[in-house]
């Protein structure tokens, strides 16, 4: 191993209400390429986002190649020689890869076309980086903007290379390169630095791997002392509350069956990848894995939210496949959305408009043409009351409530209505654990009354708590299907990073 | 050293004293901003704003010509808030007035044998047809294809404008009328009635009852409550089910057939045949009126009476020797430093003392 390069220190970082970083210590050898591995939230972007001077951390101290760094601005971590390629790339679309190279740099009065494509010609052969200097980004896929991304850093002399989740828009050919580059920028004397929760680029590619959980690093692990259970041990952690809040009980018929269904992100590209699955009456199906595998398109898919490219979704036998919104709600879909603030709840309007969202068109609450207003006001109070949500009237912006309030509302509205299915994706992210009991009582309610739970968590405690069935997802299909009583921690783990139990370790 | 840093804070509830009084300082800020061009064109402002006040709101005869002029600026920022509602900008209200009242010339002019008592039915009919249909066009675009209804309704003015010139110039032009761009006077079956002796006519009604209707649609109503939804968040009305597609369209039309109806009621109760300048960019202000008024009908009644007022005084403004079109830098000054204010109304500034190092 080369020199040390960068030492970071009992960094600590907070933001209002949460402790992102918490005396996290990491150290990164020149030659090396290091993973960053840990689920959403371990605190792994927030970390580089330090490195790489975005913010400043409350405590703790930086130091580059021996010497005390206090960033005070990316341009401080950009004259050490630090570089970051970002998951969304930063660049000028209608520009030319040259001028995006150059953007940004001070120099001459005049642009030098002839010397700045011959740079740049120079530092794709000795990389392998193969890009056309002239080309427009907007030509480029999104391998190769990527690597303009990775030029970009170079061309900066940049030596200390950031990563974050680099392989998320690739495809399997273009990662094998991507590493091979990344691979001779490190025998160049580069550190290389990227973050990933995927196990087997870990395995495949890092020399060294920290591991992060809740804020903390957890372990920093060789390649060569280490396998990937021990690795998932560490992401996840052992050491949960098992206070099981589902009873069991007997599932009745299958209502929702789900028959190789695919469908695309916002981006366009695949998200549901022919996913099968079914959910019986009284059954709560957990689903585990890491954000950003398919969990929201599928809860979209569902709701009818999003087009299924592919395939057959049927509630109670009916088929409800890319259904009007309204005929899937009509049907007894109720939806817990991720995001509840902007798209379960308007935030400027009030808590009566908010709970009628669903019901507004129900012959008890609207006539032909009028809303009933008094219906209307008894309804909306009648569910304050009942679910204890804490207002100061019902005519208030929902705007005013706190997150824990916000999702009793939307839960009293989505629960009402008597769903034959519940789809819930991170229904307690943010809440706190008083609100969390609420939410996960009232769905266990709901499973007692014989509606069918789909519970898409990041909580893997959660789902022990809650789930008769656990289904690992990742990159848009369900890895393996575990039934509550056999399944464990360690295994879900490995399969949430894309491993297999009995393939590796 | 200590250096105090200006920082701007998001308010999670505006104050009602807020919403009311940076409207008025906004106007005052204007008046005084405007008074600078008085000054450079050799007038005393505070002088000339009494004088315009007088003109328009001094005498019943004012009073009664400023009322002529709220008729039109009502009817359109009625049309135009509607779409406002949604988030809709439509800046086209002027050429759907423009088609509108061409629709209802039309009829007066040219179609034969409609029974008396239907003239005046069928005229507005017509407008407001013509005043959906122009407005159809942006709103097909942006519903399918979701083109920038700013800039097509606003595009489509142009167009409608020249259109009814071309008529005017040509084809429609009245023979008796000594060449003047104008076409035939109606008949007087198809004159909205007027007043008494004044030039006030029935197209206050209308435009009342008008603001009536929209205020119990948009409070009452199940498809007032779908709008407002759709206008406060489009992701949560598809959460919860509702046609966006659909509304776009049904809202940008109503937008256009209010505004053609503003047209007819200019042709059929002030000028009495088609001409030239039969908007005084009524379609222009009423955005400025519907914003002021913050989209609330009985507010835009008010502010369209305050507008009416800017806009008759330009005579008054031109007999003190400027030009009349002053009075639309004033309104556009006004519309600046409202807009300007909007930020205090979102935000709270506060001012934070800094040590530096």
């Amino acid at each position: 191993m080369g020199n040390l390069v960068v030492e970071m220190k009992n960094i600590r970082k907070t933001f209002p209400g949460t402790v992102a970083n918490d005396q996290v210590s990491l150290q990164i050898f020149e030659g090396e390429i290091h993973a960053l591995l840990g689920e959403n939230g371990a605190g792994k972007s927030t970390l580089m986002s330090i490195l790489t001077g975005l913010y400043k951390p409350d405590c703790g101290e930086i130091y580059i190649r021996g010497e005390k760094v206090d960033f005070k601005a990316p341009k401080d971590a950009i004259d050490r020689g630090i570089g970051m390629v970002h998951q969304h790339f930063k660049l000028v679309k209608p520009f030319t890869v040259a001028e995006n190279v150059i953007l940004g740099l001070p120099g001459k009065q005049f642009i030098q076309q002839d010397e700045i494509v011959k740079e740049i010609n120079h530092i794709s052969e000795q990389f392998g980086l193969k890009v056309d200097a002239g080309a427009k980004i907007w030509q480029l896929s999104v391998g190769e903007q990527q690597r303009v991304e990775i030029i970009k850093m170079l061309y900066r002399g940049t030596n200390i290379m950031i990563l974050d989740e680099p392989t998320a828009v690739l495809t399997p050919q273009e990662v094998g390169e991507l590493f091979r580059t990344l691979r001779s920028m490190a025998d160049k004397n580069c550190a290389i630095i990227f973050i990933t929760h995927k196990m087997h680029e870990v395995m495949e590619f890092a020399d060294r791997i920290t591991v992060l959980r809740g804020g903390k690093a957890i372990a920093t692990k060789e390649n060569k002392h280490t396998s990937s259970n021990e690795l998932a041990e560490l992401m996840v952690g052992k050491q949960m509350s098992m206070e099981r809040k589902n009873a069991g009980g007997e599932l009745g018929e299958v209502v929702l069956k789900v028959d190789k269904v695919c469908a695309q992100n916002d981006k366009g590209l695949q998200a549901l990848n022919n996913i099968s699955f079914s959910i019986r009456a009284g059954e709560i199906l957990g689903v585990a894995g890491v954000a950003g595998n398919g969990q929201s398109v599928l809860s979209e898919v569902l709701s009818g939210m999003r087009e299924a490219t592919r395939g057959k979704i049927t509630l109670n036998g009916e088929d409800i496949t890319n259904k009007p919104v309204q005929s899937i709600i009509d049907a007894g879909v109720a939806f817990i959305p991720e995001d509840r603030g902007s798209t379960g709840l308007a935030g400027n309007l009030s808590v009566i408009d908010n709970i009628m969202l669903k019901e507004y068109r129900c012959k008890k609450f609207s006539g032909g043409i009028f809303m009933k207003d008094k219906a209307v006001r008894t309804r909306a109070q009648e569910l304050v009351d009942t679910y204890d949500v804490k207002i100061p009237n019902i005519d208030c912006p929902v705007k005013m409530m706190s997150g824990g309030n916000l999702q009793k509302l939307l839960l009293a509205r989505e629960t009402s209505f008597g769903p034959k299915l519940i789809v819930a994706v991170y229904p307690i992210r943010g809440l706190d654990i008083g609100a969390t009991d609420f939410i996960h009582d009232l769905l266990i309610a709901e499973k007692a009354k014989g509606a069918a739970i789909l519970l898409i968590s990041e909580d893997l405690e959660e789902l022990f708590k809650m789930a008769d069935n656990i289904a690992v997802m990742y990159e848009g299909e369900f890895m393996d299907t575990i039934p509550y009583a056999k399944a464990n921690v360690n295994e879900i783990g490995l399969l949430m990073s894309g491993v297999r139990s009995g393939t590796n370790g | 050293m200590a250096k105090t840093k200006i920082m701007l804070e998001k308010r999670l509830t505006v104050p009602t004293s807020v919403k009311a009084f940076v409207p008025i300082i906004a106007i005052f800020l204007a008046l005084v901003a405007t008074s600078i061009f008085f000054i450079v064109g050799g007038k005393n402002p505070i002088e000339m704003y009494i004088e315009m006040f007088g003109g328009a709101f001094g005498s019943w005869y004012g009073i009664s010509e400023t009322l002529v002029k709220t008729i039109p600026l009502l009817i359109c920022a009625l049309g135009v808030s509607v779409a406002f509602r949604m988030q809709l900008y439509n800046t086209g209200a002027e050429g759907q007035l423009y088609m509108g009242a061409l629709a209802a010339t039309y009829v007066a002019l040219f179609v034969p044998n409609i029974p008396t008592l239907l003239r005046l039915p069928v005229m507005m009919l017509a407008a407001l047809l013509a005043g959906a249909l122009w407005a159809f066009i942006p709103a097909i675009s942006k519903a399918l294809w979701d083109v920038n209804e700013v800039i097509t309704t606003l595009l489509l003015n142009y167009v409608a404008i020249l259109t009814v010139e071309s008529l005017l110039f040509g084809a429609w032009k009245d023979p008796n009328g000594f060449n003047f761009p104008q076409t035939a006077q109606f008949d007087q079956s198809f004159r909205l009635p007027a007043f008494g002796t004044t030039r006030i006519h029935m197209g206050l009604v209308i435009g009342i009852v008008l603001a009536v209707i929209l205020y119990i649609v948009f409070s009452k109503t199940k498809w007032g409550y779908e709008i407002r939804v759709m206008g406060e968040s489009k992701r949560v009305a598809v959460y919860s089910g509702m046609n966006i597609s659909r509304n776009i369209v049904i809202v940008l039309c109503l937008s256009g057939a209010l505004a053609g109806l503003a047209g007819m009621s200019e042709v059929s109760g002030v000028s009495g045949r088609l001409i030239r300048s039969i908007s005084d960019n009524f379609g222009y202000s009423a955005i400025i009126v519907a914003w002021l008024a913050r989209l609330n009908p009985f507010m835009i009644i008010v502010v369209s009476f305050l507008f009416g007022g800017l806009l008759s005084s330009g005579s008054t403004i031109q007999m003190a020797g400027l030009p009349a079109s002053t009075s639309y830098m004033l309104q556009g000054t006004i519309l600046f430093f409202v807009l300007a204010g909007e930020l205090f109304i979102r935000y709270k500034v506060r001012f934070i003392k800094q040590e530096v190092e």
